[in-house]
This record gives structure tokens, sequence and C-alpha cells, in this order.
């Protein structure tokens, strides 16, 4: 201890403290950053190939280096999540502009959506792609999900997500076919029209109830053919098109009897 | 040879009639005569619906705890375990998923609401069409409307007791447009809630109205509708015999005692059918109420939609007026008040317009074609596009994202629409059944296109019509046609100031655009003159000699028409 006691006023202390220090900082960080999944497991190849897929589908609107343009935002940051997200669903590549980018086909395949989310991950920190027990519905609890849905996403996208107009050609999206992961994936990384939940907001349990309260919502409801689950509009439509339709038939029947 | 059933059922009726003396009032009430059409049948499916009402209905009070007394869930819906609610929600899942046959009499009960409110709409339509309505009718016409109106009032508050997200919202815009009532809005809000929205009381308070006083107020106009109805006589539809004297049609007993014991099953046959197959109202998808949930699509049912149109329609920037510390709320007065209460008074008042216009005091039992009063037809068409304009306008969200349409732009073509599309339909109905009047002119003068050509020796064609029997002109010429009013100058031979001109000058007015463009039915002259002209060219069809001109008509196009005897069996002359 006297050695190091008598060395504190040396002139070269402060740098070395310095380098500690910033070596302590980098340490721990290294140590309790929350580390993506997906970019943990990404080997070297597969970001090299998600790059090479970058260059060939994205760069032209989001820029070389993902650093965004003025036609599309800058990419960095935005995590595997969001890749996921956008290219497993077909939103983008985009087909064309339009008020939102519209789900279609996948273009690119599995193994390439995750070397591209790998690529994107590894340029900066964001949201990852959820486990599959992150997002398992039969551990989540419905009736929570049914409370935490109807406080934040019925608004827009209907009381058992069958989707709902927003402003100027912007829409909620039906969440008939959207997979555990994609809405997880959507919650975290609020795409287009959507605000982000993160995780202070919805923790990642309540996120699961949700996703348990939209998945049961596709066993069916009871009382007959749901009529598209769009309320009272569809239910009169139905009332005059196959009640009045078919009482009118009726009487034309009755009444033509006679004569 | 009586069989002991007979000797049974004569005993009972003869019992029957000896102390209230019955007898009679069967014998000549199964002999009243009822004209036939398909059309007289739509208010019979409201009264059934009605029926089929009041009968699920007492099924789903045997069930149904009107409290907003709040509990938490216990029960099979996994979605709801332990939620808090209200016990009428509560009571209304347990008659969803508990009771037996209960989620069937609740969808019953709610398609036959639906198709309550639709055939009164169809049967109004049909009586304002034909001109039902007209003396001695007008009072019947006035209590049908108001039926309409009880409808309305028995939908609403029966759709706002299950007390779920959806019905609260709805629930929440009455409460608004009662606000927005100058004045007296606040503390009206107030005493129908019972303070502030949505207080413990108002679930009962529905409850009473939905089950005791609108049921009763409707039961007790259905009898009055229906006992007018009998002492009117029905009305019949014009056709060969059919006078303002007479009624053409089948008795009661048996005829009608059979086709409408019958049509009722059929009427709740459909109703069970849709309420077997076909979901409606899922109060446990919209969850409790809460007043600070809304979610996407929420909208009234369809007899109601129409105000949320006219809501969504309505510009919010620039409407809402502060006055000395008071809040005029146009953006709410006026679509949610104003709009509608202009639409229902046209419709309530309009068969006294129309006799002020008129002038006529003759009783009519024969009713109109549509086509032969054009203003009333287009004025009718008119009225309903205004209607169905808000309608869609209440619905514009799901237009929007189903059709992949900006919400904006929906709103602002509905806006424009509102005011334009009435205005179009009234011109294009009046021209269509000014059309179709000329139609039946040139189908009494000149027959039938029969499609085939005729070839004169001398190289000239001819197309061959065949003359209307006597139940097809009868059908298009027995109307009388109604023209404007003629009336008495403003002073009289000594220059006098005459009373009542201004009246009469208004009356004109409205009697010109009333009747100002018509076309007057052939006249038996004009038929004769057409039929001379066809006889002639029968005549001396064989060795055809008849000039060029005695042979033109007035088909259009300029083409050149004759007659075919009118007994279609004689061999044709021409084809010798």
């Amino acid at each position: 201890m006297k050695a190091l006691a008598a060395r504190r006023h040396h002139r070269s202390a402060p740098v070395v403290l310095l380098l500690l220090a910033l070596l302590v900082t980098g340490g721990l960080y290294a140590a309790l950053v929350p580390s993506s999944a997906g970019a943990a497991e990404a080997t070297a190849r597969d970001i090299e190939y998600g790059s090479e897929l970058f260059q060939a589908n994205c760069a032209t609107c989001h820029g070389m280096n993902a650093e965004g343009t003025q036609d599309a935002p800058s990419l960095i940051g935005v995590g595997a999540a969001s890749v996921d997200f956008q290219v497993s669903t077909g939103r983008m590549p985009m087909e064309a502009n339009g008020p939102q980018a519209l789900a279609k086909p996948p273009q690119l395949t599995d193994e390439q959506v995750a070397a591209l989310a790998a690529y994107v991950a590894s340029l900066g920190y964001g949201p990852a792609i959820p486990t599959a027990e992150q997002v398992d519905p039969a551990e989540g609890d419905p009736a929570n999900g049914m409370q935490l849905f109807r406080t934040n996403c019925a608004m827009c996208h209907n009381a058992v997500g069958a989707g709902g107009a927003l402003s100027e050609g912007k829409f909620a999206p039906a969440l008939w076919d959207s997979t555990p992961t994609v809405i997880y994936e959507a919650m975290v990384t609020g795409p287009q029209a959507m605000p982000v939940f993160n995780d202070a907001n919805l923790t990642p349990e309540e996120k699961r109830d949700v996703i348990s309260y939209i998945l049961a919502q596709r066993d069916g409801s009871p009382g007959g053919i749901e009529l598209g689950a769009l309320g009272p509009v569809s239910e009169g439509m139905w009332a005059w098109i196959v009640g009045i339709g078919l009482l009118v038939a009726c009487s034309v029947w009755i009444g033509a009897k006679s004569s | 040879m009586t069989t002991t059933i007979e000797r049974g059922a004569a005993a009972g009726a003869d019992y029957l009639d000896q102390r209230t003396g019955i007898g009679a009032a069967v014998k000549s009430f199964a002999r009243k005569v009822f004209p036939d059409h398909w059309s007289f049948l739509l208010g019979e499916v409201a009264l059934y619906s009605f029926v089929v009402l009041l009968i699920s209905g007492v099924f789903l009070t045997l069930f149904f705890v009107p409290s907003m007394a709040e509990i938490h869930y216990e029960g099979p819906w996994a979605a709801m375990q332990g939620v808090e609610m209200s016990e009428a929600y509560a009571s209304t899942l347990r008659l969803s998923f508990e009771v037996r046959g209960g989620l069937l009499m609740r969808q019953v009960h709610h398609w036959a609401a639906l198709i309550f409110m639709a055939s009164i709409v169809t049967h109004m339509m049909r009586v304002f069409f034909t001109g039902a309505f007209r003396k001695p009718r007008e009072l019947n016409w006035l209590v049908g409307f108001v039926l309409m109106i009880l409808g309305l009032a028995a939908g609403f508050s029966g759709y706002s007791l299950p007390d779920d997200v959806l019905s609260g919202n709805g629930l929440r815009i009455t409460d608004g447009v009662v606000r927005a009532i100058p004045i007296i809005g606040s503390y009206l809000s107030y005493f129908i809630f019972g303070g502030e929205f949505p207080g413990q009381d108002l679930i009962p308070r529905l409850f009473t109205v939905h089950v005791l006083l609108v049921p009763a107020l409707i039961l007790a106009l259905i009898v009055v509708h229906l006992l007018m109805v009998v002492i009117h006589k029905h009305t019949q539809y014009p056709g060969s015999g059919r006078t303002d004297q007479n009624v053409v049609g089948f008795p009661l007993f048996p005829v009608y005692v059979a086709k409408a014991g019958g049509f009722f099953f059929i009427v709740f046959g459909v109703i069970a059918l849709m309420a077997a197959t076909m979901q409606i109202n899922p109060v446990w998808n919209y969850g409790p109420f809460d007043p600070s949930i809304v979610s996407a699509g929420a909208q009234p049912d369809w007899y109601m939609l129409f105000l949320e149109g006219s809501l969504r329609l309505m510009p919010g920037a620039g409407t809402e007026w502060v006055i000395g510390g008071y809040t005029l709320s146009l953006n709410v007065l006026i679509p949610a008040v104003v709009i509608p209460g202009i639409l229902f008074s046209l419709l309530a008042l309009y068969p006294f317009v129309e006799a002020f216009v008129t002038r006529d005091t003759g009783e009519h039992h024969v009713l109109d074609r549509p086509r032969n009063r054009p203003f009333r037809t287009a004025f009718g068409v008119a009225v309903l596009t205004a209607f169905f304009v808000l309608l869609v306008a209440g619905a514009n969200d799901l237009i929007a994202a189903h059709f992949y349409m900006s919400l904006n732009d929906l709103t602002r073509i509905f806006r424009v629409l509102f005011f334009v599309a009435p205005v179009v339909a009234f011109i294009l109905t009046k021209r269509i059944c000014l059309s179709l009047q000329r139609k039946d002119r040139e189908l009494v003068l000149h027959g039938h296109e029969t499609g085939r050509i005729v070839r004169f020796a001398h190289g000239e064609y001819i197309e061959v019509h065949r003359p209307l029997d006597e139940h097809e002109r009868w059908l298009r010429v027995a109307y009388e046609p109604e023209h404007p009013l003629e009336i008495a100058p403003p002073v009289d031979s000594r220059g006098v100031r005459r009373k009542g001109y201004r009246l009469d000058k208004v009356r004109q007015r409205m009697s010109q655009a009333f009747f100002e463009d018509r076309i007057e039915p052939v006249t038996p002259a004009e038929l004769a003159a057409a039929h001379s002209h066809g006889a002639h060219d029968e005549l001396e069809g064989g060795s055809h000699v008849a000039s060029p001109r005695e042979l033109e008509g007035s088909a259009p196009g300029g083409g050149r028409t004759i007659a075919e005897p009118a007994d279609g069996s004689t061999p044709d002359a021409r084809n010798r």
C-alpha cells in the first residue's frame, strides 16, 4: 500500500487512473448491456450476408450504410425486431409509396430476414427479436390482456383486433393472421403510425398477456358467424340483406299464391 | 254425421256466444274482405317481429339484473376472470354463457329488434310511395310515425342495458347531445343520469323505460293502428274493377287467417334462423363499460346510425360559440337535433302538406302508382337519400379501412353528398316517373311491340303492335292527374283586397312546384282515335292500298306502327 501511496503524486497517475476508469466503464458496459439475442448469435458471416442483402434491397432508400435519406429513415439503432417485423410481413421492401406500407407476401426467405436483421442490429443497439417463451400465448393471462388491449389497442385495432381506420388513408391492420412474434415486435418497435409500447409502458409479461388475448380471439366466439366482428354496421347490413330479403321473398311468395 | 270433437267445439262456441255475444263480431269480421298484395305484408312483418320481441324479452327479464353495482366476474369466460364490472353486464354474460338457451334468446331478441325497425321503415316507404296516407288515413300515418319513434326509443334503451363499452359510448354521445341543448342541457343531463355521467341510476331507469313504458305505449298504439285499418278498410292497388267505393279481395276467414297465421311462423322462423347462425352484439368482446375507452368501429345499431353519421359529418371548428360565459355547441346541436328534427318533421307532416297543396277533400282507397305522382315519389326518394348518406357516413371509418380510402376525403365527400345527392335524386326520380308515364301513354295508344315485321307486296315494311287488353289499359289510364291550382285574383270586382289571398298564393306556388310537370293519362277520345287508325289498317290489310300517311304512327324515332287484332286467335289477314 505504501508503494502505491508514494506514487500517487507521480505525474503519470492521472493518465493511468483515467485509463483504468475507462477500462472499468467499458468492461461493465460490455458485461451489463442487454445484448440483443439475434446479434449475440449472429456470426460475422451472417452480418456479411445481411450487408449484401441490404445493399441489394434496402440501400436505395435507406442509404448505403443505413444512415437514411430524405425518402426513408435511418435504420441505425432500430434493432433486429424492427427488421424482422417489416421484412417478414412483406411491408419492406416497400412496393409503392402510399399512406402506409402494405403487408404482402414476404420477398426474402427466413434465413435472409435473419441475416438482414443481424446486419441492422450490428449497426447499433435496438430491440431484439423476442424469444419463443416471451411470446408464448399459453403463458399469458387473457383476462389481463383483455383489459390492456381495450385500454391501449382497441381504439385503433377494434375490440377484437379486426382493424380500423386512421387519418388520411392510414389504417390499423386486422390482427387475425399476425404471429405472436410479429405482434410483440410491433408493440416494441411501433411501426408506421403505431406508437411504441416500451418495457416501461407495457412490461414483457403484459405484452404476453395482450398476445394471449389476441390469439384467444381466433378460437372463434359463441353465437354463430361473426360477420367480420365489425359491430352493429355489419349486423344492420345483414339484417337488411338476409332478414328483410328473406321476409320480402316470403311475402311475395304468399302474395302470389292466391292470384 | 258429426263427430264428438265437432259437437264439443260447437258446444264451446255456443257457451261463449251466449255469454259474450262474440258470434256476431266473429261473423262480420270473418267475412271482411281484404285486398291482396305482397307489400301489404310488410306491416305484418313489423307486428310479428314485435310479438317475437315480447316473447324473447320476457325470457331475458327472468335473468337480467338491472343494476350498476360493481362486482368481480366469476364464470366460464376466461377473458373476463376477476374483471370488475356492473351486475347488469355480469348478468348479460351469465345469460350468454350459463343460462340454457340464453344466448339464442338474446340473439333472437336483438335480430328481431333490427328486423322490427327495418320492416317499419319498409312498410312506411310502401305507404308513402303509394299515397296510402291520404284522406281518411292521415291520422293513422301519424300513429305509425309515432310507432316508429317509439321503436327507436325501445331499440336505443334496450341496446344500452348490457352496460358494455359499445353501448356506454352511445350513452356518452346521448349525454353530450342532451348537454348541447341551450340553457337546460346540463340540468337535464344530471336529471337523466341522476348525477354526473354515468352515475348509478341509469341502467335501472332504462330498464323501466325498456320493459314497461315503451312496450306498453307501442302495444296500445298498435291496437289503435290496426283498429283504424279495420275502420278505414284496407287500401287496394289500382286495377280493373277497383274503385274508391269497393274492396276487391278475399274474406279474412279462411284465406287471410291461414296466410297471416302462417306468416307469423315464417317471420319467427327467419329471425330464429338468423339468431341461431349469425352472431349479434357479442358484449363479451367489448368488455364492461369504462368511460375512458372507445374501440375502433364504435357505432350504434343501424336505425340510429344516421345520427352518428350526422355528428361525424359536422365540422367542429368554429361551430362552438361561447356567449357571455355560456357555451353554445352548434357542432352537436345542429347534427343531432336540428337535422334529424327537420327530416322527421318532413316525414310526419307530409300528408298534411300534400292535402294543403291539392285542396283534395275526397276519400281515397285506391293507391297511387308511384310514377303517377312524380313530385311525391321524387320527394320521398330525396329524403331517403339524405338519410342514406348520413347512414353511410356513420360507417365512414369501416369504409375507409376496408376499401383503403382516406377517412378525411370520405368525410369531405359525404359532406358534399348530403346536400347534392338529395337534389340529384329528386331530379332523376322525377324524370324517371315522367318517362314511365310517357311509356304508359305510348303503350295504351299503340300497344305492345310484338317483334313481328311485315312486308307488303309493294315492298314496304311495318311493325305489328298488339293492343293492350282491358286490364292492362285500366291500370294505365285510371288515375286523375293533379293540376296546379287556379286561384281567385287578389282584389274583387270592386277593387277590395280579398282575405286569404296570401295563403292562396303560397298554395298556388307549392302546387305549381308539385304538379307543373305532369303527363296526362290517355283520354277515351285519344284512345278511340288511335284505335280507329289501327282498325283501318286491319280492314285494308289484305290488299293493301292505304296511303303511307295513314300508317304513320307516333312511335319513338318516327317509325311506322300498325295494330295487331286484339284477339290473338284470329288469323292475321296480312299473312294469308
